[in-house]
């Protein structure tokens, strides 16, 4: 018997040795550029905000597959009926990745250094809805009102992006609440990230997450270099690939790409309507003509763009919001269909008529203008490409330019010297209240006519008036009806003229489990939580 | 050497006829977009498959040769002309007016020649056909690309003007445009000729680094600069090998210049 016991206890020894001596696990990814920034609020650019991804702790989460807030810090949430208030309950025992313990305290901190105008903090600039101070007010330990001085729609969702900071932290902004730390930052060539001990959240069974123990994110700028390291087994994902680079990966390893389905951004064209614009009224007034616009919109072959130059990894746009966008997606929308004959009627009745094969104004003007993109970005060059073939079928002649980015940037913001542009718009908010700076006729980010005084047209006016009336209620469905209202002048009227909505590729290795790549950024570690890594690959490392 | 010449010679003669009759070789047009079949492999109707938007690349590359082999010696000959103006002048003149020349050339020289065109494109009138964007193209390379050949020819001018010949002339009562056209230029003439052999494949290259950087001439004209953009990426290049076609013509062809001028310098 004596026996038997000792090598049962040899056993279960062996067992609990195996079980510590298991390799710690590291995912590896990455940046393609260096983090200009440690401070979650002062993110702009894509490699802060990954590294803000997964080191920060949020109030609220928003969960990029169901698209629906979910408790972080605070375990509940109320928004006054006004808009301006938000009240959060926060999680009990919290603490920072250096043992610091969590507090309302922080929250009010983090608060009020995000809304200092001195820090220029674009996550602050995101809540300034009106002129006055922030207020915060601790009513306990685990319990704060904030208080805006105007109303901001979409308020609690705004909180996804503010990661909270400690107050009185010695290591102040590298003290974090999320599921990893910085642990090591090599200029230009990489940064290690460990597991937080305090991270505060625990999967169903009671372990502590993360289940991966690091992260090491190498900075690599060049795409094809990214992709073959991937295919290597030297990295396990790319959050994001290109059409190109997703046929090459199908062709190659299958099992490595994940198609989403359509994202939030969207290539589109716009006329420029400015009337101080100097280019010939003859050719503003085509460019105000709605009949023109939509004329030029239904002699484009979208699903050709989609098929040809995205290698059918995108879908025809249908207007302002992506599908992807599940709430504030109007439904009712379809895109606009390629159909020359209608578009040649509707130049007809604009005045136009078509003569040798050659599209004139009623004055006797050749219809030709020019669409400018910014040079080295391929599918926006092939895009105008096509447009340009597909305008030859009703008579106009295109001349497509390519310029550097900074000139591009200074002709449709300063000077306003060119006809017609194509660009891109990356979407990362859901919330209308995230394109108030397109939509607002006096907006700068009003492209095809920028700060207008007034509105320049009824329809305008009308959007104006219904943005800002969205804006001010807290009603999510009274909004929505508003914005619907709002995407479907925008089809009618098509000051943007939206081509394509790009499909969400991205690329993962089969040794990642519970990896669910999902249309909103960032689309693969968005569970990063619940990443798993399968022990072989923990051995080989 | 010779034979190398007579070879050259014969391949650059054949290439420019072939896109001269481009038209005849590939009837479907450098322009038309086969959607169908977008990048697809060597056939009978395309010779060479088609690009990424279904065009013909054998009707590209020939049409793409055309522009770049055709305006790049015209190119050439600008700079060349400038240069030898410029530094003619300055070698026959000396002194102050040399030094003076010679600086504003190097200070040309020290000019960032890429960004100088990217600006200079940047501020081009947008309504321009593809074929005046070509043509402005180039003749902004020929216009920019005259200093180092200007250096070149005013050391040789200024030594023909130190020549006993040229004293001799002189002292014969040769004078002003006689003793220029008679007596310096034919001199010259070897140095500019070499200048303007080796400027060309400098301006072909230039126009396909501008062309790589999506600067160069507008679509849907082709020219080698936008034919080369094709191989920027390594995962379409790796299974579609015919892409490398302009590549392997756009060196065929530089090599051709550089052995008809290597060829001129030698001693006989």
């Amino acid at each position: 018997m004596k026996r038997r016991h000792f090598v049962w206890l040899l056993l279960v020894l062996a067992a609990l040795c195996s079980a510590v001596a298991q390799p710690p696990t590291q995912l590896r990814f990455c940046l393609r550029s260096e983090p200009k920034t440690f401070n979650p609020l002062l993110v702009e650019e894509d490699s802060s905000d990954t590294v803000r991804y997964l080191t920060g702790g949020v109030l609220v989460r928003l969960n990029r597959d169901n698209q629906k807030l979910e408790p972080g810090l605070a375990t509940a949430w109320k928004v006054s009926k006004d808009g301006r208030s938000i009240t959060f309950l926060l999680r009990r025992g919290v603490k920072f990745s250096d043992g610091t313990p969590f507090s309302a305290e922080d929250v009010a901190y983090t608060v009020q250094e995000m809304m200092d105008p001195n820090l220029h903090s674009s996550v602050g600039d995101t809540f300034r809805s009106g002129e006055g101070k922030t207020e915060t007010r601790i009513v306990s330990p685990t319990k704060i009102a904030i208080t805006f001085p105007a109303p901001v729609a979409g308020l609690d969702r705004l909180f996804d992006q503010v990661a909270i900071m400690s107050s009185n932290s010695p290591k102040k902004e590298m003290a974090v609440l999320g599921p990893y730390y910085v642990a090591e930052n090599k200029a230009g060539s990489y940064l290690m990230l460990q597991r937080n001990p305090n991270y505060w959240k625990h999967d169903a069974s009671g372990r502590p997450l993360p289940f991966i123990d690091s992260v090491r994110l190498d900075i690599q700028q060049n795409r094809d270099l990214e992709l073959l390291r991937l295919e290597r087994g030297e990295i396990d994902l790319v959050n994001s690939i290109d059409a190109e680079y997703y046929e090459k990966l199908v062709a190659d390893k299958p099992a490595l790409a994940y198609d989403a389905g359509p994202s939030l951004d969207s290539e589109h064209m716009w006329f420029n309507q400015v009337p101080a614009a100097p280019i010939g009224d003859y050719k503003k007034a085509w460019f105000q003509s709605t009949n023109f616009r939509r004329a030029v919109s239904e002699s484009i072959n979208r699903a050709d763009l989609a098929r040809i130059v995205f290698r059918g990894h995108a879908q025809p746009a249908v207007g302002i919001v992506s599908p992807a966008n599940q709430f504030w997606f109007n439904s009712k929308l379809q895109p606009h269909p390629f159909d020359q004959k209608s578009a040649l009627q509707r130049l007809q009745q604009g005045g136009f008529r078509m003569q040798d094969g050659v599209l004139h104004d009623g004055a006797g003007h050749v219809v030709e203008f020019s669409i400018i993109t910014n040079a080295g970005n391929k599918y926006r060059e092939r895009m105008a490409t096509m447009i340009q073939q597909d305008l030859a079928g009703v008579g106009i002649k295109v001349n497509v330019v390519t310029l550097d980015f900074p000139s591009l940037i200074e002709r449709i913001t300063r000077t306003f010297n060119y006809e017609a542009c194509l660009l891109g718009l990356v979407n990362t908010e859901l919330d209308p209240a995230s394109v108030m700076n397109v939509w607002l006729s006096s907006a700068e980010n009003h492209q095809w006519n920028p700060s207008e005084k007034t509105p320049a047209t009824a329809w305008e006016a009308e959007i104006d008036h219904l943005m800002r009336a969205q804006a001010s209620t807290l009603d999510d469905h009274k909004r929505k009806q508003y914005f619907d209202r709002v995407q479907e002048i925008a089809w009618e009227q098509e000051p943007f003229i939206y081509l394509v909505t790009k499909n969400a590729l991205s690329a993962v290795s089969t040794s990642v489990a519970n990896a669910h790549p999902v249309v909103l950024r960032p689309q693969v570690f968005w569970n990063i939580d619940e990443l798993k890594l399968a022990p072989e690959v923990a051995d080989k490392r | 050497m010779k034979v190398a010449r007579i070879g050259a010679i014969t391949l650059l003669l054949l290439v420019a006829l072939a896109s001269v009759i481009a038209g005849c070789l590939a009837p479907s047009g450098y322009a038309r977009q086969f959607r169908d079949i977008p990048d697809a492999p060597p056939s009978r109707q395309h010779w060479l498959g088609t690009d990424d938007l279904g065009r013909d690349r054998f009707a590209r590359v020939l049409y793409g040769t055309r522009v770049s082999l055709l305006l790049a010696p015209a190119a050439a000959l600008l700079a060349s002309f400038l240069a030898a103006l410029i530094g003619g002048i300055a070698g026959l003149a000396g002194g102050r007016l040399q030094t003076i020349v010679m600086a504003g050339t190097d200070l040309f020289l020290s000019l960032p020649w890429l960004f100088l065109l990217i600006t200079v494109r940047a501020v081009m009138p947008l309504n321009v056909s593809p074929l005046t964007s070509v043509v402005i193209t180039f003749a902004m390379l020929g216009s920019l690309g005259w200093a180092a050949a200007a250096r070149v020819i005013c050391a040789d001018a200024r030594s023909l003007h130190n020549s006993d010949f040229l004293l001799l002339a002189r002292a014969s009562g040769i004078s002003g445009w006689r003793l220029v056209s008679r007596h310096l230029v034919p001199n010259l003439m070897p140095v500019i000729y070499a200048q303007f052999w080796l400027s060309v494949p400098v301006f072909i290259l230039t126009e396909a680094n501008l062309g790589i950087l999506g600067l160069g001439v507008s679509e849907p004209l082709p020219s080698w600069g936008s034919l080369l953009r094709e191989l920027e990426s390594y995962s379409s290049i790796s299974s579609n090998p015919w892409q490398f076609v302009p590549l392997l013509l756009l060196l065929a062809v530089v090599s051709c210049f550089h052995l008809i001028v290597v060829d001129r310098e030698l001693p006989a």
